[in-house]
C-alpha cells in the first residue's frame, strides 16, 4: 500500500548567494517512507534536508507539505552551542514552546520527557548540563527533543556521526522501532555501509538527484563513482550490498610493500 | 565616628541623587535581564550600535527642542529599519550594516549639537550620561520598560529559550523566530532610550553584557541566569552611584567599574570552571 503523500519536492532548487546547492529535485516522501540521503561533503544533503523542513525556501520550483504536518528536526550535532545554559530536561522540553505556556516545566511534560529519556537510555540525565554528556548522548537529547513533539515526520540530519558502533545499532535500532509505530523518517548520512545500507530507500545526492531507490538498485559502482566522484566497488554479502573503496587493494598492497 | 556614620547617608539628602540612584538601579537590572538574550546570541554589537543610533535621536531632539523620549525613539527605530533594509539585501552582513548606520547616526549627532547645540556640556552628557538631569519622568519611564520586559519574558520564557538556542528548529517546531526577534529588539531599543540619559551612550553597552556575563560563569542554568544577570546589574548600579559621590568620578563609569570588578572576582573565584563557561560567548 502506498502511503499518502507527506512532502513533494517539484523541480525545486536551493541557492546561497545565488550560487545553486542543490538543482531541480523531484522527490517525495509518502507516510511510512525510511529514507537515506548519502552523497559527498557539500553535496547538498543539508540543504535538501532544510528545504523539506521549510527553513530555507526553494528559488526554483516548490515544496508542498501535507497540512499542519509535525516534523521533528535533529540537527547536525556540529551545529550546535555546547556552551548555551540549558539541561538536558529544558533542552527536551523545548519543543513544547508555543504560546501560553508557563516557564516551569509541568509534573505531566516532565513526566512525559522522562519517558523519552528512559527509552533514548538517557535516565537519570535529565538535570545534567548538555555539555557534560558523551557525543552518543548528546546526540540522544536532541533526538528526544524531536520525539517530544510527537512527529509525524523526523528528519535527522547525521544522526551517527561521531559515535561509536554499538552507539550507531542503537540509533538504528530506535529509528526501526518509531518507524514500526508509524513515524516516517528522513536522514542523510556519510555511512553507506553502517547505515545506509540497511534502509529500505535510499537516495544518491549530488546536486542533483543521481539515484532514488532501494540500495541493491542505488548501491551500484556506476552510481557510487557519479555520485562520490571516486571509484567504487560492491560486494554482496549476505544478500546485502557491501561498498568498498575502489582504490582500497591499490592502498593495501603499497602498504604491504612498505612494511 | 556618629559624624562619619551620617556622612554616608549626605548623598541621599539630594533629591536629583535619589532620582538618579533609583533610575541606574533599575536600569542596571533591566540591562542585566536583556544582557542574557545579548550575551548567548553573541550580539553585543548589537546593544552597541543601537545605543550610538539613539545618540543622533537625541542630539537632534536637543537640537529641535523636541521631547527626548520622542525624538530619540522615532530615530532609533528608523535606524532600526534601515539596518533591517540593508542587512536583508544581503550584500553586507548585520554587522557591517549596523556599524555603518549607527555610527554614521551617532556623527550626524555629533554635528548637529557641534553646530546649534550648547557644544561641550550636552555632548558630555549624553556620551557619558548625567545623574544632574534625571527627573520623575525618567523614573517612571525606565520603570514602564522594566515591568513590560519581565512581563513578556516569563510570558514567553519557552519561546525565547527555543529561539535564542535554536531558531531554526525552533521555527520548525512551530516558534515563531522571525517576531520573538523582533521584540526582543523592541525591548532593546526602549531600555536603551530610557537608560541613556544617566548611563550615556558610551557605557550602555557595557551594561548590557557585563552581568550577564558574570552570571553565566555562576550558573549553567538560563532560568537562573534571568535572576542572577539583574541582581548584579542593579547592585553594581547602586554601589557604583553611591561610590561615584564619594569619589567625585563619572556615575556611568564608577558603576561600569563595579560591574568589572565583580567579573574579575567571578572570574577568580570560579577560576576554570567559569573561564569555559564564558569562553564560548562569543563578544568582548
Ligand atoms: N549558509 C551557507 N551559506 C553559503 N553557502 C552554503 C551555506 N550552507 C551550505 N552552503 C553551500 O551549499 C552547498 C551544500 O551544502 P550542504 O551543507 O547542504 O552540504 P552537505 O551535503 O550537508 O555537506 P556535509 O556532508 O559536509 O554536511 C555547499 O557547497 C556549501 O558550501
Ligand atoms: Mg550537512
Amino acid at each position: 500500500m502506498i502511503g499518502e503523500v507527506l512532502v513533494e519536492c517539484a523541480h525545486m532548487s536551493c541557492a546561497y548567494n545565488s550560487t545553486l546547492a542543490i538543482k531541480k529535485i523531484d522527490f517525495t516522501i509518502r507516510k511510512g517512507d525510511f529514507v537515506g540521503i548519502v552523497g559527498p561533503s557539500g553535496s547538498g544533503k543539508t540543504t535538501l534536508l532544510k528545504a523539506i523542513l521549510g527553513s530555507i525556501s526553494p528559488i526554483e520550483g516548490h515544496v508542498t507539505k501535507k497540512p499542519q504536518l509535525r516534523m521533528g528536526y535533529v540537527p547536525q550535532v556540529e551545529t550546535v552551542d555546547w556552551n548555551f545554559p540549558v539541561t538536558v530536561l529544558e533542552v527536551v522540553a523545548m519543543t513544547r514552546s508555543s504560546t501560553g505556556r508557563l516557564p516551569r516545566v509541568t509534573k505531566d511534560e516532565r513526566a512525559d520527557a522522562l519517558l523519552v529519556l528512559e527509552r533514548l537510555g538517557l535516565g537519570g540525565l535529565e538535570n545534567r548540563h548538555i555539555r557534560e554528556l558523551s557525543g552518543g548522548q548528546q546526540q540522544r537529547v536532541f533526538v528526544a527533543r524531536a520525539l517530544f513533539h510527537r512527529p509525524e515526520l523526523l528528519v535527522l540530519d547525521e544522526p551517527t556521526s561521531g559515535v561509536d558502533v554499538r552507539t550507531r545499532h542503537e540509533v538504528l535500532h530506535l529509528l526501526a522501532d518509531l518507524h514500526d509505530e508509524g513515524v516516517s523518517i528522513i536522514l542523510s548520512t556519510h555511512d553507506l555501509n553502517g547505515l545506509a545500507a540497511h534502509l529500505p530507500r535510499l537516495v544518491c545526492l549530488n546536486s542533483e538527484i543521481i539515484a532514488d531507490g532501494s540500495p541493491v538498485d542505488v548501491l551500484t559502482p556506476e552510481v557510487l563513482e557519479q555520485t562520490f566522484g571516486a571509484p567504487m566497488e560492491v560486494l554482496i554479502h549476505g544478500g546485502m550490498p557491501v561498498v568498498v573503496d575502489g582504490v582500497g587493494a591499490d592502498i593495501a598492497e603499497r602498504m604491504s610493500r612498505l612494511g | 565616628m556618629s559624624f562619619v556614620f551620617a556622612g554616608l547617608f549626605t548623598p541621599f539628602h539630594y533629591q536629583f541623587f535619589n532620582n538618579g540612584i533609583i533610575v541606574a538601579t533599575i536600569a542596571g537590572a533591566l540591562c542585566g535581564l536583556l544582557g542574557v538574550f545579548v550575551v548567548l546570541r553573541g550580539m553585543s554589537y548589537i546593544g552597541h550600535g543601537l545605543s550610538h543610533a539613539v545618540f543622533g535621536g537625541a542630539a537632534a531632539s536637543a537640537v529641535m527642542n523636541i521631547n527626548y523620549f520622542v525624538g530619540a525613539g522615532v530615530w532609533g527605530v528608523a535606524s532600526g529599519v534601515i539596518i533591517g533594509r540593508i542587512a536583508r539585501r544581503r550584500l553586507i552582513g548585520a554587522d557591517a550594516a549596523i556599524g555603518v548606520v549607527t555610527t554614521a547616526s551617532f556623527a550626524l549627532g555629533l554635528a548637529l549639537l557641534n553646530r546649534y547645540g550648547q557644544a561641550k556640556k550636552s555632548i558630555e552628557a549624553v556620551l557619558f550620561g548625567s545623574v544632574l538631569g534625571v527627573k520623575t519622568i525618567d523614573i517612571v519611564a525606565v520603570s514602564a520598560v522594566a515591568i513590560l520586559s519581565i512581563i513578556i519574558v516569563v510570558a514567553l520564557y519557552r519561546a525565547f529559550l527555543f529561539a535564542t538556542f535554536d531558531p531554526e528548529v525552533a521555527q520548525v517546531s512551530g516558534v515563531r523566530v522571525a517576531w520573538i526577534e523582533a521584540l526582543l529588539m523592541g525591548l532593546l531599543s526602549l531600555t536603551i532610550l530610557v537608560t541613556m540619559r544617566v548611563i550615556g551612550t558610551l557605557l550602555i553597552s557595557a551594561l548590557l553584557v557585563i552581568p550577564a556575563s558574570v552570571a553565566r560563569m555562576l550558573t549553567n542554568s538560563f532560568a537562573r541566569m534571568l535572576w542572577i544577570s539583574p541582581i548584579i546589574g542593579a547592585v553594581s548600579a547602586f554601589t557604583g552611584m553611591y561610590l561615584s559621590y564619594f569619589l567625585d568620578t563619572s556615575a556611568s563609569a564608577t558603576v561600569i567599574l563595579m560591574g568589572t570588578l565583580m567579573f574579575i572576582v567571578v572570574y577568580a573565584v570560579t577560576g576554570l570552571r567559569g573561564r569555559t563557561r564564558i569562553s564560548g560567548l562569543h563578544h568582548i
